[in-house]
Order: C-alpha cells, then structure tokens, then sequence
C-alpha cells in the first residue's frame, strides 16, 4: 500500500442527450431511454450527409445559462460549465482556499463549432464581423478553462486532449494531482459538443458512424452483431474529486472511491485499435495496480463499446486479457450515443452509481451478440453487488484510460 | 430601433441605443448606461467586451471608431459625444 493519500468522489454533475443533470441522465440509463433521433437539421440534406442520425443535449444549455454567459461561451464550454455547477452544488460548494482547488477538463475537439462558424463570416461577410472572442471560444482548452474562472481555481487548470479519452483522461489527471499533494479538490471531467456538418462528414468518411438512419432509436448498438458504426452525440460529465480525510472532516457525502488509474497508447494505428487488445489490457492492468485491487475484485466494466465493429470487438479482448470473463459488462452509449470527449467522464459516473446501487443499466439494443464477443455483455438491468468496477475509454490516436472505482 | 444612416439622432436616442448594445454585450441594464458611467470602473466591461459594443455602436449609428478613438471613450457620455460629432 502507498501512503498516497485516496481519493473520492463528492460530487457529480452531467448534462447528456438522455437526462439534464447527473441524476436525471442515471435514472435514464435504469430506463432505457434512448437519446437518438433523426437529424433534421436542414445542412444534413444540403450536404448529402449519409447519416441523418443524432444523439442532441435533452436540455439545451442555453436554457440553464444567463443569455451573457451563454454568448461569451462555446457550446463545449457551456455544456462544462453547466455539469461543473451542478457538481460543485452536489459537493456542498466546499470552502477552500483557491490554490488547494485544480480544474480539469478534456475535449476531443474543442470549439469546433465556433472555428468553423467564425470561418463562415469571415468568408461571407468580412472582418468586422468575426467575434471578439473568437479565440477564447474556439480553444481546446476553453471548457477547462471556463470552468476554473467561475470556480476560482488557483491550483492548475488543464485540459487533456486525447480525442475520444479525454473525459477519463480529466479524471485521472486530477486524481494524479490530488495524489501528487498538489491540490485538495478537483473539479473534473470532459465537454464535447461539436454537431455540425464536417465533424459528420469527416467521421462519415472513415465509416466509423452508424447509416441506420431508418431507425434512430436502434442506430447505437454495442456489441450486437448489426452494429455498424457510431452515433454522435454532445455533453458533459464532471465529477468532483475529494483528498478523502479532507472530504471526511468536512462531512461530504461520499459517492465512492476513485480507487485507481490507468493509461497507456497502443503505438500502434492512428485510429484502429489493437485487435488482441494488449495496449488497452495494461491501462485497466495499471489501474488495478494502482488501485491495489485484483482482477477478481472487478464485478463490472462500463465499456467504451462505441458500437462500431471493430472497436466493440477489440475492448472485449481487452476485457478478457486484463480482467477475465467474469464482469458485467455494459456499454451506456446505446443510450446516450457517443459523446466523443465527455464520454469517458459520463461513463465514469454511471459505473461510480453502478456500485453504489448495486445494478448495471442493460445495453439497449442487444437483440444478438455477436458471436466473436465472449464477454458477458447485460442486454437487461442486472442487479449484482459490486466492491469495485471498471471505466475504460479510448481515443483516437491509441490512447487509452481506465477508472477503477470502488464502494468508499 | 435603428434610424436610418445619415439621419440625426438626439442625444436621448443615442443613450438609449448605447444602452441596448451594452445590455446586449455585456448584461448591464440598459437604465444603468448613464452619461457619467465609466465603462470600466461603473460597469464592468473588459476591453475585449468594449470592441464588441464598438463594432455594435457603428452599425447602429453610422460612425466609424477607430481603436486609438475607442481608447478615449472612458464613460457613456465620451461615447455619445463621440457618436454625436462623428454621425454622417
């Protein structure tokens, strides 16, 4: 055992395609609600788009946001701040002081939708109209850092950039930070929110999303042997971590541990994943390490399992090689879609309630399993009494990061 | 409302469209944009936040504020007079 101090979680905050709040979206989950719908938007038909299907924020953050704030923020930007508030209103907003408080939250993408609309008026009409804050809306860092000026965080503010890892990636820097004696309390997580015509396109031509435009609701489907790609989504998951004596002396309520982290890169493709999974096997061996737990302790693992063919079938090699066939699987993106950034981070706080309610929410849409898949995925809710369970995620590029949380 | 270009506007008007883009911008009650309010020191507007309601100002009003004009602008009432004596 390390003398590092622990870490847990005291806080959660998301804003999702199926719920506005943290407890609206896990309730979602119990539910089997499915946030994809046909994409009407009209630049889908002027541009010949061949997926026609979405997975849109349930609440729109303009609707929680002043008019003010809303406009000096990207969207990626409003969706963090929106999660990070209901976060740090769930950890009792713990007094500190500024320098013992650090902010971190990745994004896959940034301000896309600011980049790319600014460029729109700077082509049609000029100069003059481009935005003031351009810059500040449309850098990656931009979520973080809106977060850490509202919460007043002197200690770090960062953004970890590791494409679809990002959210977890949020996660475990802040854990490192804690770990590291650094900061107290960490506000942390992903935001992603990037649906517009060229993210589309450029995913739609590497032929990674789903064209099951006939039927939006059955579109994102993990691990079933229809699957054919995955839906894009937007959101954000944030989760406050919390030194434990310090979360302890202040009476917090105490959702679970962060037990351990995990990341590695596979070094080995741009985007396609390592088939025998060996890359994305030592993170979640890392974290279990790290978290002084055994393979046998992990009851379940909220997947990545972005429902695209080969993806979903590597991680199940992962989860077999790292951990064995024994856990529960599930992958929530049926639900929510594939939130890019934000992913991992929501994912994070579906598997901490998976613990503390003793019940995994079923992969929607699991009508077969593929076949190649030997790892037991739930179709339904399965209640089972968890000690601990794994997060994994990753991103293009090879990287890859799992969360081992357990009961506090 | 936005009166046509070239058209003289009253000082009263100019206030009140000065009010509209600042509420606009940067969220302060247009009944709070009074001639001896300092936009920084009064309302709280950033630089940044000053060319926005400077880029607004000339739309509106048909005038042209270059950044060093824009410097000299402290308070409300140095941007209605600036207005007033620059209208086409």
């Amino acid at each position: 055992m390390s003398t590092r101090p622990d870490v847990v979680v005291t806080g959660i905050g998301a804003t999702t395609p199926i719920g506005g709040t943290a407890p609206e979206t896990w309730q979602a989950m119990l539910d089997g609600r499915i946030g994809v719908v046909a994409n009407n938007e009209p630049w889908v038909e002027a541009n010949d788009l061949p997926v026609r299907i979405y997975a849109p924020l349930a609440v729109d953050p303009l609707t929680v946001l002043t008019r003010v704030e809303a406009r000096r923020l990207d969207r990626c930007q409003q969706v963090a701040l929106v999660a990070a508030r209901e976060a740090w209103a769930d950890a009792g907003e713990p007094e500190l002081d500024p320098e013992r408080l650090g902010v971190v939250v990745g994004t896959g993408i940034g301000g896309a939708l600011t980049l790319l609309g600014q460029d729109d008026v700077l082509e049609t009409v000029g100069i003059r109209k481009v935005a003031v804050l351009t810059i500040p809306m449309l850098m990656p860092n931009g979520p973080a850092a809106a977060v850490g000026l509202w919460a007043k965080a002197r200690g770090g503010v960062h953004a970890p950039v590791s494409a679809c890892a990002s959210g977890a990636e949020g996660i475990a820097w802040a854990y490192k930070m804690i770990q590291e004696g650094e900061i107290d309390i960490a506000i942390a997580g992903g935001a992603e929110a990037c649906i517009h015509p060229l993210p589309i396109a450029g995913f739609a031509q590497m032929r990674a999303m789903s064209t099951r435009n006939h039927d939006p609701q059955g579109a994102s489907r993990p691990f079933d042997v229809e699957r054919d790609g995955f839906v894009l989504g937007e959101g954000a998951g944030i989760m406050v971590l919390e030194r434990e004596d310090h979360a302890r002396a202040r009476g917090a309520t105490i959702y679970g541990r962060l037990a351990g982290i995990g990341m590695s890169n596979d070094a080995f493709h741009i985007t396609a994943p390592e088939p025998d999974g060996e890359g994305s096997a030592r993170a979640i061996a890392k974290a279990l390490k790290s978290a002084d737990l055994t393979r046998a302790d992990i009851g379940h693992v909220n997947a990545h399992a972005t429902s695209t063919p080969v993806g979903d079938l590597a991680e199940s090699n992962t989860i077999l090689r790292a951990i064995g066939d024994h856990p529960v699987v599930t992958a929530t993106k049926s639900m929510t879609g594939h939130m890019l950034g934000a992913a991992g981070a929501v994912e994070g706080i579906a598997t901490l309630l998976a613990i503390r309610d003793g019940v995994v929410p079923g992969t929607r849409n699991l009508n077969k399993l593929d076949p190649e898949i030997k790892v037991d995925v739930a179709a339904d809710n399965r209640k089972v009494e968890l000690t601990a369970a794994v997060n994994d995620s990753f991103g293009f590029g090879g990287h890859n990061v799992a969360l081992v949380f357990s009961k506090a | 409302m936005s009166p046509p270009k070239g058209n003289i506007v009253s000082n009263e008007d100019i206030i009140a469209g000065l009010g509209e883009i600042v509420e606009e911008v940067a969220g302060v009650a247009a009944a709070d944009v009074t001639p001896e309010k300092s936009f920084t020191d009064d309302l709280d507007i950033d630089s940044l936040s000053m060319v926005e309601i400077a880029v607004q100002a000339e739309d509106k009003f048909g005038v042209k504020i270059p950044d060093d004009e824009l410097a000299n602008l402290k308070t409300v009432g140095d941007a209605v007079a600036y207005i007033e004596a620059n209208q086409a």
